[in-house]
């Protein structure tokens, strides 16, 4: 029986969200070495960081190990494979939300509320729509994937880019825009599935998209590179994102490409939510869950603190989450919906104290 | 005009070949018009109609043209009291599930309009998003008990209008909402001086709790009758009174009739649409009207846009 | 130097900077003064490139503020921003620390410390180092954006309309921290002013707007005039000598 974060190891990311997450800790400390008033803060991000780290690994233990009863050869290596898949996810989800959030200034927009997972299944149902269903399944899921995720990452960048403009639309029209163009996303979805095939609307929509109970392990190898890819670019431009934080006019005044960083980025945070609708489809309001409980926990405004730190926790509540509902209320199905639950009452509350500050 | 047109088009477009000669001749023909045909056109109408004036009332209480039963949690709460009726009551009669439906209705726009009056700050895009988030909140927990009772399909089906099912004896509620919806005209006057403020309203001797109260539970009641009968047509109520109002200006009373006409027209073109892009299958009307109304919301926002440009 | 070569700037069908040709030293105070919706802000923001010109070009010390990288010209230019309003929850101190972005890309050096130390001194900031940016009353975190862009360290530092919001023991406070930067540490100042008798008691040269265009340029004694004030503004001053300074009196 491997050691409790070990057994996370064979897929690369969670492996890294412990590196990171040390190195994070570590960083600050390192930097501000002569300014001493730092230093309280820096050992309780340090804490906080061996806090989460702890909990994944605890999370992790329970999630492999709850209800094997003896069949561990079984058992081990599926568990294995859903807990990569998870972690992925997790970590794709809270480092697009908060480089989308540090784009667009706030803390209330993310990816999957400005429409960007519904654009991917709309981008995956146009492609069976164009191709043809015989032909779609007729191409292997990984090339099939990977035009999805290309397609997806110039069309929501470019659209994006033209719905997010100059930044002289409030952020309610922007984050209305967003909610509306999701739901317009997804009836096109329906409505060219009941157009290709009206009699077997559900088993196709079942074929072509993932869900927690259903997660898609065949791309779990191309999805964790591609995450990583995403990964190390988002820590690369991390001091540029801390600059993107003051604002647009600012950033540009200190040196900052703006125009091109924004674009770069927003090609990143289309490819990580590819990634994680690729694996379990789409989750709404996850992001923002752990996106608002990073800044919180870590008050930190450098984003190597609190992307580490919305990864981790991300990780924790999905693991967390999928072991309790299999074992302890028996309905895997509805961890997304469960999310969704918590996530918008969070929302709400979130809407209502932003607009009153 | 436009609506007598398509009515006409909908009463002879279906799998079964029918014309004005066979209908006068041939009985069976005349039988599938009187059982099918007729019905399912009356259904529309009423069921456009009514959720069109629906969203008219609710904007127009608000005072915010973004405020309609899609976007209030109205839709979402009725759902989830049609499935509370379902589960909880299985033999429950038709019309047991949409007084059911309607209390939650209410219920769910009464905590909407609670959620807002808590904001002091009212954003004219803030509102209708908090209600965006409340209807998909009441979703969420929908899914989550229909997926108990393994219900999830059903909830689907209910949350996307589909005329396809509607035979004599199978739509005959959706003149009551068609009935109710009459009721707000000869109320309009009131509800006209209550969507002015409660100051307003009260100067002018109106009781502005009594005109809120009755005008949401018309909307509520409206809502619940079409979602239980036929399910929820999304942003039928949004689109429809913004563009009237936006031609026509805010008399509710001059506004409420082109506001049916208009809302029951384009839930027969959309009809129509589906039945026939497809032909024989159908294409849920709910799914057509999904489209075009996101769509449409969306080129009314981004156009305006500018205008609310305040964050 | 700051070349400014026919820019030209509108926003839909309304002009807003016309055709303007201008050179800003590359020391003193130059103070641009003018009625509202003269053009002053938005001539400002092109200069610093935050907004693009529809045409004419902007070079400092030769280098084209649009096309060279952006990091380059921030070394060279920085710009205070009217809006002191920020979402971000940072510190005092963290914010300084921005400063120093177009020098070291977010790793601080020992140079970099040391430039935020002594801007932090500069504006009197000590004791208010580690405390967050939005706990600030409007002029101190009006000085605080003023240490960040000391701490950026550039030749030339450009102002939109700084005294905003400021009281008078403030934005004294602050015209004399600028007019230092000039005389002691060499610095270019330009700033868009609305009180005239700032400009003309701190300024080597005043620019005053109107409709997008210069109408006046040259030293107070030249610019701080009835003649010229009322040709800038449309309405009637009186120009007094008081202490060597010339205040225009314009209230009744």
């Amino acid at each position: 029986m491997p050691t409790p974060d070990a057994p996370a190891a064979p897929a690369t990311p969670p492996s890294r969200a412990h590196r990171t997450a040390g190195r994070a800790a570590a960083q600050p400390a390192r930097d501000m070495a002569n300014s001493p008033a730092h230093q309280p803060r820096d050992r309780r991000l340090a804490l906080l960081f061996a806090g989460l780290g702890a909990l994944l690994a605890c999370a992790a233990a329970l999630f492999l190990t709850w209800g094997v009863d003896g069949h561990w050869d079984f058992a081990l290596p599926r568990r294995l494979e859903q807990l990569a898949a998870l972690v992925v996810v997790g970590t794709a989800i809270a480092v697009s939300t908060v480089v989308f959030q540090t784009l667009t200034q706030n803390r209330i927009l993310t990816p999957s509320i400005m429409g960007f997972d519904a654009l991917y299944v709309l981008v995956t149902t146009a492609l069976v729509f164009v191709l043809g269903s015989a032909a779609a399944e007729a191409i292997p899921p990984l090339a099939m994937f990977a035009v999805n995720t290309a397609l997806m990452m110039g069309g929501a960048t470019l659209l994006y880019r033209w719905v997010l403009g100059d930044g002289t639309r409030g952020l309610y029209t922007l984050v209305l825009v967003g909610v509306v163009a999701g739901t317009l996303f997804s009836s096109l979805s329906s409505f060219m599935f009941r157009v290709m095939d009206p009699n077997e609307f559900d088993t196709l929509m079942d074929q072509l998209f993932a869900s927690f109970n259903a997660i898609d392990t065949t791309l779990l190898g191309i999805a964790a590179v591609l995450l990583g890819a995403g990964i190390i670019a988002t820590y690369v431009l991390a001091p540029r994102l801390d600059v993107l934080t003051l604002g647009r006019e600012r950033a540009i005044a200190l040196g900052l490409e703006h125009q091109r960083t924004v674009t770069v980025l927003l090609v990143i945070v289309a490819g990580l939510v590819a990634v994680s609708t690729a694996l379990v489809g789409p989750i709404t309001f996850l992001g923002l869950l752990v996106a608002n409980l990073g800044y919180q926990l870590t008050r930190s405004h450098r984003h190597v603190v609190t992307l580490t730190a919305a990864a981790l926790i991300a990780v924790v509540a999905l693991v967390l989450g999928q072991a309790i509902l299999q074992h302890v209320l028996h309905f895997a199905g509805t961890l997304g919906s469960l999310i969704n639950l918590v996530g918008g009452v969070y929302f709400i509350a979130l809407l209502i104290k932003e607009a009153r500050a | 005009m436009i609506a007598l047109v398509l009515t006409v088009t909908s009463l002879f477009v279906g799998v079964a070949e029918i014309d004005l000669g066979s209908l006068l001749t041939d009985p069976a023909a005349r039988e599938v018009f009187l059982i099918s045909r007729f019905p399912r056109t009356a259904a529309v109408i009423l069921a456009g109609s009514a959720m069109a004036i629906a969203g008219l009332i609710m904007q127009h209480l608000t005072r915010n043209r973004f405020v309609a039963p899609t976007t209030a949690g109205t839709i979402d709460a009725a759902g989830l009291g049609l499935l509370t009726a379902t589960i909880l009551f299985a033999g429950a009669s038709v019309m047991s599930k949409i007084l059911l439906a309607m209390v939650f209705a209410l219920a769910g726009t009464a905590l909407f309009l609670v959620l807002i009056q808590r904001i002091q700050f009212k954003d004219v895009i803030f509102v209708p998003l908090v209600g965006l988030v409340l209807g998909g909140v009441l979703r969420a927990i929908s899914e989550f008990f229909a997926y108990r009772a393994n219900l999830t399909q059903t909830l689907e089906v209910w949350m996307n209008g589909d005329f396809s099912g509607v035979i004599q004896g199978r739509y005959e509620t959706l003149w009551f909402a068609g009935g109710v919806a009459l009721l707000a005209y000869l109320f309009a006057n009131r509800l006209t001086a209550a969507g002015m403020g409660r100051d307003f309203a009260t100067n002018i001797g109106v009781n502005y709790r009594l005109a809120l109260a009755g005008g949401l539970t018309i909307a509520a009641l409206v809502t619940a009758v079409v979602i239980v009968t036929v399910g929820a047509i999304p942003f039928l109520g949004l689109i429809v009174p913004n563009v009237v109002t936006m031609m026509m200006g805010d008399n509710l009373r001059r506004a409420l009739p082109t506001t049916a006409l208009a809302g029951a027209a384009m839930v027969l073109a959309c009809d129509i649409l589906g039945r026939w892009l497809i032909f024989p299958y159908e294409i849920a009307v709910g799914t057509i009207v999904g489209v075009l109304g996101s769509a449409i919301f969306l080129v009314i926002l981004m156009r305006k846009g500018n205008r609310y440009a305040h964050a | 130097m700051i070349e400014i070569d026919s820019v030209t700037k509108s926003y839909g069908p309304q002009v807003v900077v016309d055709d303007v040709s201008l050179t800003l030293p590359d020391a003193g105070v130059t103070s641009i003064i003018g009625p509202n919706g003269a053009g002053k802000s938005t001539l400002l923001s092109v200069v610093s490139r935050i907004l693009g010109a529809d045409a004419g070009a902007v070079s400092v010390e030769g280098l084209d503020v649009f096309r060279s990288p952006s990091k380059e010209v921030a070394k060279r230019l920085s710009i205070l921003r009217q809006d002191t309003h920020m979402t971000a929850r940072i510190t005092v101190r963290e914010l300084v620390e921005f400063g120093r972005f177009p020098h070291s890309h977010g790793r601080l050096t020992p140079a970099c410390h040391a430039a935020v130390a002594e801007a932090l001194d500069y504006c009197d900031l000590g004791d208010l180092t580690e405390r967050p940016i939005h706990e600030l009353s409007g002029g101190q975190r009006q000085r605080a954006c003023v240490a960040m862009v000391l701490a950026q360290d550039t030749r030339y530092v450009l102002l939109d309309e700084p005294l905003n919001n400021l009281d008078m023991v403030h934005a004294t406070g602050l015209m004399r921290l600028l007019r230092g930067l000039a005389d002691h540490q060499g610095k270019s100042v330009v700033m868009v002013l609305h009180d005239v008798n700032y400009a003309s008691a701190y300024s080597d040269r005043i620019i005053a707007m109107r409709d997008g265009a210069v109408v006046q340029d040259g030293p107070p004694e030249s610019v701080i005039t009835e003649h010229a004030l009322e040709d800038v503004y449309g309405m009637t001053f009186r120009v007094h000598a008081v202490d060597g300074d010339r205040i225009a009196a314009y209230y009744r």
